[in-house]
C-alpha cells in the first residue's frame, strides 16, 4: 500500500501500462516536457521518449482523429484533453468515428483509444474549464464512459481502460488531483474490481445516494452529516457511467426504498434522469419516495465567483436527502 | 503575392496553385522557423527608423508620442493585473508582456467601423477599442464571462476556446460583404486575432477556406509569440506561418511583432485591402511571450531563460522610447508625464478591481434565453427558497 495523490496515481497507472505494453502511447497538448497542465503525465516523456509521449499540435479533433489511425495500426493511444470544455472540437471524431468503427466493420475493427478528460468545477477557473460533459458521451452507444473518484480507482481503472478493446472516455475529477489516498499496487490487473462495476462506498439502510467522480467526496460527507441526525445513507460510486451497473443500483434501492442521484452536470437530460427512469421502472414497488436529483442548474456554468452556488454542496445534497425521507 | 480586386476569389485560387509548389519544396526541408526571412520592419530594436517599399508610414510626432503612451499604459494595466492575481484578487491573468506593439499597432490601425475578434490576451487591442480595463478584470476575477456589448466598441467578447473566433470574424466579414458597403466610403473589415498554437485548429483553417472562397473582408492577425503554453512553434508548423496563406489563396506577410510602426502599417494596409474588396490576408506578427502563459503557468519547466534575455533586447517599448529621444521628439518631462499617467491608471485599475461587487447568485439564471424557460424559472424559485432557508436559520439564531 502506498499513499498517492490522484494525479500521481494516474501517472503511475499510465507508467505501468506503458511498461507492460509497448503499443501504449500518450498524446495531448503540453503533456511532454511540461507533464500536462495538471502534471498528470509528469516525467513520462523523459522516461519513455517523444515517440511514446507525444506533444501534439493544438487541435483536439487532430488528437482523437490521429489516435484512431494509430489504433488501426495496432497502437493503444491514451489522449489527454486539457480541460473538459475543450473536448468539443473532437466531438465528431469521438461520436461519429471512435464510437462506431466496431459496428461499421461488423466487429472486425477494435479501437482501444482512451480519452482522458479532467472534469468538474470548483477550481476558480474561467469559462470552459469546469464542465461536466459526461452525458453527451454516455448518450453515445459504442463508448464506455467511466469516472474515477479516488487515487486507487485512478490507478486501476485507467489501466483497465487502456487494456480495454473498446474506446473509453475517462473522466478525472480535477479539483481532487492532489487529494491523497491508499493505492495497493500489488495485485495484477485481472485481480482487481472491473471498472464496469459500481461500488457501495458506504453502507446504509434509509436511502441510497448515487453519484460519481468529483461528487463522491461530497456524498460521503453528506452521509456522515446525516448519520448525526440518525439517518443511515448508503453511498454508491457508479464508476462506470456507461454501461450502467443497474444491478448494483436496484439491489441497493430495493433495500432502502429511496434514491437521490447527485452530479455536477445540469440535471436536465443528464445521467440522473436515466437512472431515475430505470430505477422507477425496476423498483417501482419498493420505492417510498420519488427519485430525487441534485445537480447543476439548466444554465451555462457560471463565472467562478458563483460556482459554489452552482455546484451541489453538502447542504444541497442533504436538502434532497431530507426531502426524499420526508415522503 | 497580391490578389487582384476585380477578379476576387478566382484569381486567388489561380495564384495559390503556383505558390503551392514552392511551399511543398520548403516543407521537405526540416526548416526550423527561427530566423524570419522576410520580416517587415520599420523601427529597429535600437530605435532606428527604416523604410520598406511596400509600407510607407508617415507619423506626426504627436502620433508617435500617443503610440508610446498606449504601449506604456497597457503594460501597466498588465502589470497591475498580474499583481492583483498574485494577491488573490483575480482568479487568473493572461499577460500580454512583450506583445504590446503587435496589439497597439494593429489595434490603432482599426477604424471605428471595423470589428475585432480577440482571444483572451488582447488587452492592448481592448485598450485601443476603448473598452474599460475593468471589463477585462471582471472576466479574470470570475465576476462575469466578459459581459460587454461587442457592438459598443466593435470589440467582440474574449474567446477562450482556441481558434473559434476566426470563423466568427469571417462570418462577420461575410455580413459586411452582404451589406454592400465593401469598396464604398462606409466600408468596414473584420480582424481575427489568434496565436501560433491556434493556427493548428480546424476552425482557423476552415476560416481561411471560407474567407478565401468568399473573398471576405477579414484580416487574420496571428501573434506568433513562439509558444503555445509549453509547446514551441515547431510543434505547430514547419514553415513560417504567414506562408500558409498562399496555400489558401490569399496574401500572407510576416511583420516584426515588436515593432509598433510596422504592425500599424501592415495592418492598415491589410484592412484597407479588405475594405476595398481585395479579400482576406494573413499577418503573422513575429513576437515573443515574455511572461508565463498565464499566472497558472511555470515556464521555467520548459523554456530556457536565455531566450528571454535575447528578446528583452527587442523590447517593443524601449525602441519607441529610443526613437523619440534620439530624434528630439520627446523630452524627459514627457516620459515622466507618461509614467505618472501609468501610475494613475494602475491605481485606477486596482481600485476598480477591489470595488467590484460579487454578482448575485440569482444572476446564474439570467440571460440563458430571450425569456427564461419554465424549467429555469422553477429552478430559480427553488434555489431562492433554498437560499432563504439559510437566512431564516441565521435569523432564528
Ligand atoms: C480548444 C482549446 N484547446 C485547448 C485550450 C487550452 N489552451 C489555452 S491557451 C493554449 C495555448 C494557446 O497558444 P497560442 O494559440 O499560441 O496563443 P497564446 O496563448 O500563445 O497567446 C491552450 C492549449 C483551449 N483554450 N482551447
Ligand atoms: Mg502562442
Amino acid at each position: 500500500m502506498t499513499q498517492l495523490a490522484l494525479a500521481r496515481a494516474l501517472n503511475a497507472g499510465m507508467r505501468r501500462a506503458m511498461e507492460a505494453d509497448p503499443k501504449v502511447l500518450l498524446m495531448g497538448e503540453d503533456i511532454g516536457r511540461l507533464g500536462g497542465v495538471f502534471r498528470v503525465t509528469d516525467g513520462l516523456q523523459k522516461d519513455f521518449g517523444e515517440d511514446r509521449v507525444i506533444d501534439t499540435p493544438l487541435a483536439e479533433s487532430g488528437i482523437v482523429g490521429t489516435a484512431i489511425g494509430l489504433a488501426l495500426r495496432g497502437y493503444r493511444p491514451v489522449c489527454e484533453i486539457q480541460f473538459d470544455g475543450f473536448v468539443f472540437p473532437a466531438f465528431d471524431q469521438i461520436v461519429s468515428q471512435l464510437a462506431k468503427m466496431r459496428l461499421r466493420s461488423l466487429g472486425k475493427v477494435a479501437l482501444p483509444v482512451v480519452v482522458r478528460i479532467p472534469c468538474g468545477g470548483g477550481i476558480g477557473a474561467v469559462e470552459h474549464h469546469s464542465e461536466s460533459p459526461e452525458s453527451y458521451f454516455a448518450h453515445t452507444p459504442g463508448l464506455r464512459v467511466v469516472a474515477c473518484a479516488n487515487p486507487s480507482d485512478g490507478y486501476w481503472m485507467l489501466q483497465q481502460a487502456i487494456a480495454c478493446d473498446d474506446p473509453v472516455i475517462f473522466f478525472e475529477p480535477k479539483r481532487q488531483y492532489w487529494d491523497k489516498g491508499e493505492v495497493d499496487t500489488a495485485p495484477g490487473l485481472s485481480e482487481v474490481e472491473p471498472m464496469s462495476a459500481a461500488r457501495v462506498v458506504r453502507e446504509g439502510t434509509d436511502l441510497t445516494l448515487v453519484t460519481y467522480g468529483p461528487m463522491v467526496k461530497n456524498a460521503l460527507a453528506a452521509a456522515v452529516a446525516a448519520e448525526e441526525d440518525g439517518r443511515s445513507i448508503e453511498v454508491i460510486d457508479l464508476r462506470s457511467l456507461s454501461p450502467l451497473d443497474t444491478e448494483a443500483l436496484t439491489d441497493s434501492v430495493r433495500r432502502t426504498g429511496r434514491l437521490v442521484v447527485a452530479h455536477e452536470a445540469p440535471v436536465f437530460g443528464a445521467l440522473s434522469a436515466e437512472i431515475a427512469a430505470r430505477i422507477t421502472e425496476a423498483c417501482f414497488y419498493h420505492l417510498e419516495a420519488p427519485v430525487l436529483r441534485v445537480g447543476g442548474f439548466s444554465a451555462p456554468y457560471p463565472p467562478s465567483r458563483l460556482e459554489d452556488h452552482f455546484l451541489p454542496d453538502l447542504d444541497r445534497i442533504l436538502d434532497a436527502v431530507d426531502r426524499a425521507l420526508a415522503y | 503575392m497580391t490578389v487582384d480586386a476585380s477578379n476576387g476569389a478566382a484569381s486567388a485560387h489561380h495564384e495559390s496553385s503556383d505558390s503551392a509548389h514552392e511551399d511543398v519544396r520548403a516543407a521537405d526541408r526540416p526548416t526550423r522557423v527561427a530566423e524570419p526571412p522576410e520580416l517587415v520592419q520599420l523601427l529597429t530594436p535600437e530605435g532606428d527608423r527604416v523604410d520598406h517599399p511596400d509600407y510607407p508610414l508617415d507619423l506626426a510626432p504627436d502620433e508617435v508620442r500617443s503610440i508610446y503612451r498606449d504601449l506604456v499604459l497597457v503594460r501597466r494595466i498588465d502589470a497591475e493585473a498580474n499583481s492583483l492575481q498574485r494577491q488573490g484578487e483575480l482568479g487568473i491573468w493572461a499577460s500580454l508582456l512583450g506583445q504590446e506593439a503587435a496589439q497597439i499597432g494593429s489595434g490603432r490601425a482599426l477604424g471605428a467601423a471595423d470589428m475585432a475578434f480577440p482571444t483572451y490576451r488582447e488587452h492592448g487591442v481592448a485598450w485601443c477599442r476603448g473598452l474599460p480595463p475593468r471589463k477585462l478584470l471582471e472576466l479574470y476575477r470570475g465576476v462575469s464571462h466578459g459581459g460587454w456589448d461587442p457592438a459598443e466598441h466593435n470589440f467582440h467578447l474574449y474567446t477562450i476556446v482556441i481558434g473559434s473566433q476566426a470563423l466568427h470574424a469571417t462570418g462577420y466579414a461575410m455580413g459586411i460583404q452582404r451589406d454592400g458597403v465593401v469598396g464604398g466610403p462606409n466600408a468596414a473589415a473584420a480582424i481575427a486575432y489568434f496565436g501560433d498554437g491556434a493556427s493548428s485548429q480546424g476552425d482557423v483553417n476552415e476560416a481561411f477556406v471560407f474567407a478565401s472562397v468568399f473573398n471576405a473582408p477579414v484580416v487574420f492577425f496571428c501573434q506568433n509569440n513562439q509558444w503555445a503554453i509549453s509547446e514551441p512553434l515547431e510543434r505547430q508548423s514547419r514553415i513560417p506561418l504567414y506562408r500558409r496563406a498562399n496555400g489558401f489563396g490569399f496574401p500572407g506577410v510576416r511583420v516584426d511583432g515588436n515593432d509598433v510602426f510596422a504592425c500599424l502599417a501592415v495592418t492598415r494596409r491589410a484592412l484597407q485591402a479588405a475594405r476595398d474588396g481585395q479579400g482576406p490576408s494573413l499577418i503573422e506578427a513575429f513576437t515573443y511571450r515574455m511572461g508565463a502563459h498565464t499566472t497558472s503557468d511555470d515556464p521555467t519547466r520548459y523554456r530556457p531563460d536565455a531566450d528571454l534575455e535575447v528578446w528583452k533586447l527587442k523590447d517593443p517599448i524601449e525602441r519607441v522610447k529610443a526613437y523619440l529621444a534620439r530624434n528630439d521628439l520627446a523630452d524627459q518631462e514627457f516620459f515622466d508625464a507618461v509614467e505618472a499617467d501609468a501610475d494613475e491608471l494602475g491605481r485606477q485599475v486596482r481600485a476598480d478591481c477591489l470595488d467590484m461587487p460579487d454578482p448575485s447568485p440569482m444572476a446564474m439564471f439570467e440571460n440563458v434565453y430571450v425569456e427564461p424557460s419554465a424549467l429555469l424559472e422553477e429552478e430559480r424559485e427553488q434555489f431562492r427558497t433554498y437560499l432563504a432557508s439559510f437566512e431564516d436559520e441565521e435569523a432564528g439564531r
